[in-house]
């Protein structure tokens, strides 16, 4: 792949620069003209295409492939099945580390859910490929699939998401409940979910010598490349993977699946080049979801509608053969001033691929929930929504006890408040109509998204010219990392962003950790801003410690950077252009790493919660029952903003998800089978653009010391939560049926006309 | 059997023998021709990440056989600025930051200027959410994509004004 | 996809003889064909391909009145042909309610009478669907069948017909022109669909060869024009099929209905004319009351497949709501949301 120019966009494009700057993306222009390089627009010469043939049971034992058919078929090169594909350095089954999943790269006959690889069959061209996938014709022995929230026995799962505790407590729960004057008692459900990023997952691989050459969306290069490394016994210097662009990922490229190993496998089987791109229909199995939940909340309030308990139990699914468990009820932990807390999970297990992080995974499912009852216990209260939210304000985290490190939500609520106009809404639900006699319904939503910091590494150099260089192997997939963190650099580099060669998105650049948990910018930020100090720090000692340098017995710390030149602090007027120091120092750089990595102390003493508050109107046909979003309006703080044009756009998306979640996805499993039947983005329905009304997004100020160096709390997953029960609410609001199986049918609000 | 057809691609005539009638117009583009702005998000015509304009008319390139559109012309994205002079709605999708991971890109851009032809949906933000549905972004970049298309509308009718004018 | 046999006829002649062979299908734009054969639903041997030939694609309207419709007009050129959508403007908004703006550029007017159920069973090859294999079984009829048809199903079908296109169509009497191996004969699209009975994967009248060259709409289509509606419930504002639709078509004269014309979508496996709720509209003032009677008559003999009783309530209710909008007068543009009750024309009456 040829080098990325990100600077070739016109110039009148851009405005202004560096943090805080509503700059436009880098790559704009690059995606504006079909030049951005995803993984399968790759071709290297003598590539041949794979295509995977997948089981359509979900349960069972593949007895047969007629390989012969498929090898016959002209253009087919060679057929890779169990019996039949080179051997693994590793069992694929060994969790080497909590950051692998189990997968099937066809080391056993066995099928444990639907869509699950059984087969490669490696041809020429993709007709021939995928002729020849359809002509292997499996047969199967089929056993009954467990299909189900309630599949069979339930049990307690060790921890769920990353690591959490599956239960948590504070106070007496069943005291509170007892002791409450009014009660709900409600049971939420959630569908599974697909992620269904644009691109579907690729990879180009080929071998160069005794190196692997890789094009692969992924938003964990270091993870990928290790993962590969043990897979295959290659050295992790022999192995190269590109990801420059994600078309989407939204978690489900977060984790090396089964598919791109198929591909290196074939490209060792036929020593070729190999193209292998996932067809829609087979992204609903292999490549994670997010798990159905069934959850059920308890809460009571006293007489002035205080919270007494609030008990949030999430019953999940993981796959019967690996273990990852939707942490749902944990959004109970942070938002509401209960004294007593009680958040559990159990779970079971079904026939399906093993569920995985996708977008805010836990916050999202657990919020609708929240939310929604929420609503409920505010109307049984007799009281407006919001006010009922701000009597059970948190001041500290509930769950903890532990103070906030910052929380703007109260700023949140009103300026969301105010813009939408929240102050006019009916206590009563089905009381507003438009002109033209739509129902119409406000609800909202309080928005919370944990601020995470993982582990990065940076690498930034001052070139002779004067120019800058950062180097982290960071992944844009859509959120803007070609562009924020080039900002970051170039602020930390003291240099207009055009004099910074910002590197990304290669495996051979530090590791930026994974693009995740909203925790991407300030990660990867976090290890830019320290490589970025300490390269200007050496270059302040070349200058601070010669004496022909005006800088002179300045020391470090009495020298700013700023605009390719280093100054002194207490007299501006004096310093010296970076190329002026290195070129009278006679060095070609200097350069310096840095690291990004949570601060443990902080993390001790402070809870750390990006918050917001959303606001939805809907409108709904009296007696069709049809809904639509008219009007959202999310005001949200989470930090410092470093690029409030992609951070809107951020939210907006998020906000986007919310409605979806509400209203629309929805993964439909026979209960027979086991498989999915709406495999595909005609019925599995994610908004489209008619389904998106006008929406606002305000970014409340917030200053964060505590999180991480730049103050930055993450802006990915937050816009979500809180959506999603906002325009639940906002349909109770409007019909005054309250819907509490997601996403909301047609059919549920035919009960009155 | 081989079947000799041409077509014009971003200007330029293209004649292939085509060695499979079941190739389609979006993977003759991708993988033939190696012109792979334009993007395969789902194969059955339910994403719209394949828009291209075929004799001026946007539809999905993946529903498409290629042998069946011998002689047509045909517009991608690769042939729609000149050199690094961005079409009004390429630079809009900047401006107005009209895509996220911009995967959807491509045909959400083919779709737009393909709409502004069929002049169904005017300067009517209502109108264009709908005509502009068959493009899916799953990132959510729909509020931008309509002020990009507005944008461009915008500026194509003053430039049209003054034209005439 | 199975490798096939491409063959460009010159002529109708030599087309319908190329199809007229066993495995031979025709290609026309190919929107739904080539889905089908992507999900291997369908695996012709040979694709007879009909988009060359010459005079297939004209509107033009005859001496008598009748608009005839050439087979291979796009959907949206006919839905933005002015003086069509103008004249027959229910028509035009079914058009423009069904998928994407590129599909409709794309998809011709014969494609559209003639596309397949959207069934999940009948798409999913590993499952039994009497429609696709004959005699296989229908694994939809205890499986996830909250869409499926709740008029004329029988125990061995019960997917729907997903055309919008059809709906007002049938409502107002137009006829298929087909070109077969006996020459050229013209049957009435009601008759074009069949219901499935036992023999599901016989969908429609046509033998093999037979070619839909044209449509046409009888002189009395025209008499609608200022009362006539089509409208549409579905799970995303816009690019879904109808979970139920309607056209509704009156001529009113003197305050009272002279005469009605009525077509559900999403209901059945053909678009489903109820003639019998016509008729109690038929001499009667265009009230609410009149309207229920006629959506009680719609639905006398609707009964759910599966876990779609809601889909016989709300037929009715979009049954009202449709006759309810052609009362009001077909408006002078089309809403920028074609038939969605959320359009700012919606007619949703205030409790």
């Amino acid at each position: 792949m040829p080098e990325l120019n990100l600077t070739s966009a016109p110039a009148h494009l851009r405005h202004g620069s560096n943090i805080g700057q509503p700059l436009t993306r880098r790559d704009g222009f690059l995606k504006v003209t079909g030049q951005a390089t995803y993984a399968a627009d790759n071709h290297p010469p003598g590539m041949l295409f794979a295509v995977i043939a997948v089981s359509s049971i979900a349960h069972g034992r593949v007895t047969f492939l007629d390989v012969a058919a498929a090898k016959r078929h002209p253009g087919v090169v060679d057929v890779m099945t169990p019996e039949h594909k080179p051997q693994l350095a590793i069992d694929p089954e060994i969790k080497t580390n909590p950051f692998v999943f189990r997968m099937e790269a066809l080391h056993s006959n066995e099928v444990r859910y639907a869509n699950q690889p059984i087969a490669v069959v490696i041809a020429e061209t993709l007709e021939a490929a995928t002729e020849g996938a359809a002509l292997l014709a499996p047969r199967y022995e089929t056993l009954p699939p467990l299909v189900g929230l309630d599949a069979g026995e339930s049990f307690v799962p060790p921890v769920v998401g990353v690591g959490n505790p599956t239960e948590n407590h504070r106070g007496d729960v069943e005291a509170g409940l007892a002791a409450a004057e009014k009660q709900i008692d409600a049971t939420y459900e959630t569908p599974p979910q697909y992620h269904n990023a644009m691109e579907p997952h690729a990879i180009v691989v080929q071998w160069d010598g005794d190196s692997l050459s890789v094009d692969m969306p992924t938003q964990g290069l270091k993870l990928s490349l290790a993962r590969i490394a043990e897979l295959f016994g290659i050295a992790h210097d022999k192995i190269h993977i590109r990801s420059p662009f994600l078309g989407g990922g939204f978690g489900s490229k977060g984790l090396m699946g089964g598919p791109p190993v198929l591909g290196i496998m074939a490209t060792k089987l036929v020593g070729r080049p190999i193209k292998l791109v996932l067809r829609r229909e087979q992204m609903y199995g292999p490549v994670g979801h997010r798990a159905p939940t069934r959850q059920r909340l308890r809460l009571g309030t006293d007489g002035e509608g205080r919270l007494t308990a609030l008990d949030h139990h999430a019953r999940t699914v993981s796959s019967t053969f690996d273990d990852f468990y939707e942490p749902a009820a944990d959004a109970s932990h942070t938002l509401y001033a209960a004294p007593a807390i009680r958040t559990s999970h159990d779970a079971v297990r079904v026939n399906t691929g093993t569920p995985l992080f996708m977008r805010a995974p836990g916050e999202a499912t657990g919020s609708i929930a929240l939310e929604s009852a929420i609503d409920e216990m505010a109307w049984a209260c007799g009281m407006d929504p919001l006010a009922f939210r701000l009597k059970n304000y948190a001041e500290v985290e509930p769950i903890t006890g532990k103070p906030f490190s910052s929380k703007a939500l109260r700023a949140c609520y009103e300026q969301g408040a105010a813009r939408f106009g929240w102050a006019k809404r009916s206590l009563q639900p089905r009381q507003m109509r438009d002109d033209d006699g739509l129902l119409v319904g406000w609800g909202m939503g309080t928005a919370t998204f944990p601020a995470l910091m993982f582990q990065a590494e940076a690498r930034a150099a001052i070139r002779r010219d004067g120019s800058g260089v950062m180097e982290i192997g960071a992944h844009d997939m859509g959120q803007g990392a070609w562009t924020a963190l080039a900002q970051i650099a170039a602020d930390e580099l003291g240099l207009d962003i055009d004099r910074v060669a910002f590197k990304a998105g290669t495996s051979d650049l530090p590791d930026a950790g994974i693009a995740g948990g909203s925790a991407h910018t300030a990660t990867a930020g976090a290890a830019i801003h320290s490589a970025g100090a300490a390269v200007i720090a050496k270059l302040a000692e070349l200058a601070t410690g010669d004496e022909r340098s005006p800088l002179f017995g300045a020391g470090n710390a009495g020298v700013i950077a700023r605009g390719g030149r280093l100054v002194r602090r207490d007299d501006e007027s004096r310093g010296e252009s970076y190329a002026e120091i290195l070129a009278r120092a006679g060095v070609a750089e200097v350069e310096a790493r840095g690291t990004g990595a949570p601060n443990p102390a902080a993390m001790e003493e402070y809870a750390m919660h990006a918050h917001g508050a959303v606001f939805a109107e809907v409108k709904v046909d009296p007696e069709l029952g049809q809904v639509r979003v008219s009007r959202m309006v999310g005001a949200f703080a989470a930090g410092r903003i470093v690029n409030p044009r992609m951070v809107q756009s951020q939210l907006f998306g998020g906000m986007i998800w919310g409605l979806s979640f509400a209203l629309h996805e929805e993964a439909i499993t026979d209960r027979r089978t086991g498989r999915i039947m709406n495999a595909n983005l005609g019925e599995y329905h994610v908004p489209v653009n008619a389904d998106v009304p006008p929406l606002d997004v305000i970014t409340v100020e917030e200053h964060d010391p505590h999180v991480n160096a730049l103050g930055i709390k993450g802006v990915g997953e937050i816009g979500i939560t809180g959506s999603a029960g906002a325009v639940a609410n906002a349909v109770w609001h409007a019909t005054g049926v309250r819907v509490r199986k997601f996403p909301i049918k047609i059919e549920e609000l035919l009960t009155q006309s | 059997m081989n079947h000799s057809i041409s077509l014009t691609v971003n200007g330029a005539r293209r004649d292939f023998v085509l060695d499979d009638p079941r190739v389609t117009l979006l993977d003759l583009l991708r993988e033939r021709l190696h012109l792979t702005g334009t993007k395969k998000g789902c194969d059955r015509g339910q994403c719209g990440a394949c828009t291209i304009l075929v004799d001026g008319k946007r539809i999905n390139s993946c529903l498409a056989l290629a042998i069946s559109h011998d002689g047509a012309d045909i517009l991608t994205i690769e042939g729609v600025a000149r050199g690094d002079q961005l079409h009004p709605v390429q630079a809009a999708f900047i401006a107005h930051d009209g895509f996220q991971c911009g995967f959807c890109t491509p045909g959400q851009i083919m779709s737009a200027i393909g709409m502004m032809q069929e002049a169904q949906a005017g300067n009517d933000p209502e109108r264009i959410r709908e005509c502009m549905s068959g493009n899916l972004c799953r990132c959510g970049a729909y509020a931008g994509i309509v002020d990009a298309v507005l944008d461009a509308q915008g500026q194509m009718d003053e430039t049209n004004q003054r034209r005439s004018a | 996809m199975k490798p096939f046999d491409y063959v460009r006829p010159a002529t109708v002649t030599e087309a319908v003889a190329a199809a007229a062979q066993p495995g031979a299908v025709y290609l026309a734009a190919g929107t739904n064909l080539l889905d089908l054969m992507k999900g291997n639903i369908s695996r012709p041997d040979r694709l007879v391909d009909v988009t060359h030939l010459d005079g297939l694609d004209a509107i033009e309207t005859l001496a008598d009145g009748s608009l005839r419709i050439g087979a291979l007009v796009s959907n949206a050129d006919l839905a933005h042909d002015p003086a069509f959508a103008t004249t027959y403007p229910a028509v035009a908004e079914a058009l423009l309610s069904g998928a994407s703006a590129q599909l409709r550029n794309a998809a011709t007017v014969g494609g559209n009478l003639l596309q397949r159920t959207r069934c999940a069973y009948f798409y999913d090859t590993a499952s039994r669907c009497n429609k696709r294999e004959a005699g296989s079984g229908c694994d939809a009829r205890d499986g996830e069948n909250r869409g499926h048809a709740v008029l004329g199903w029988s125990e061995s079908c019960i997917a729907t017909n997903p055309s919008d296109f059809c709906v007002p169509l049938v409502a107002l009497d137009a006829v298929v022109e087909i070109e077969g191996k006996g020459g050229r004969r013209e049957i009435a699209l009601d008759a074009l669909h069949r219901l499935p009975g036992n023999t599901p994967e016989r969908e429609s009248v046509l033998e093999p060869g037979d070619l839909i060259v044209a449509v046409r709409l009888p002189p009395t289509a025209r008499g609608f024009a200022a009362h006539a509606r089509y409208l549409k419930v579905r799970e995303r504002t816009s690019y879904a099929f109808a979970v139920v639709s309607a056209a509704a078509a009156l001529r009113i004269e003197n305050g009272k209905i002279a005469e009605a014309r009525l077509a559900l979508g999403g209901v059945a496996a053909k678009p489903w004319r109820a003639r019998a709720a016509e008729d109690v509209l038929t001499g009667v003032a265009p009230t609410t009351d009149a309207f229920q009677e006629a959506a009680w008559r719609a639905l006398a003999d609707a009964k759910p497949s599966g876990d779609n009783a809601f889909k016989i309530e709300l037929a009715r209710r979009i049954v009202v709501r449709a006759l309810r909008l052609a009362a009001a007068g077909t408006p002078a543009r089309l809403p920028a949301l074609p038939a969605s009750p959320l359009a700012s024309t919606s007619g949703a009456f205030h409790a």
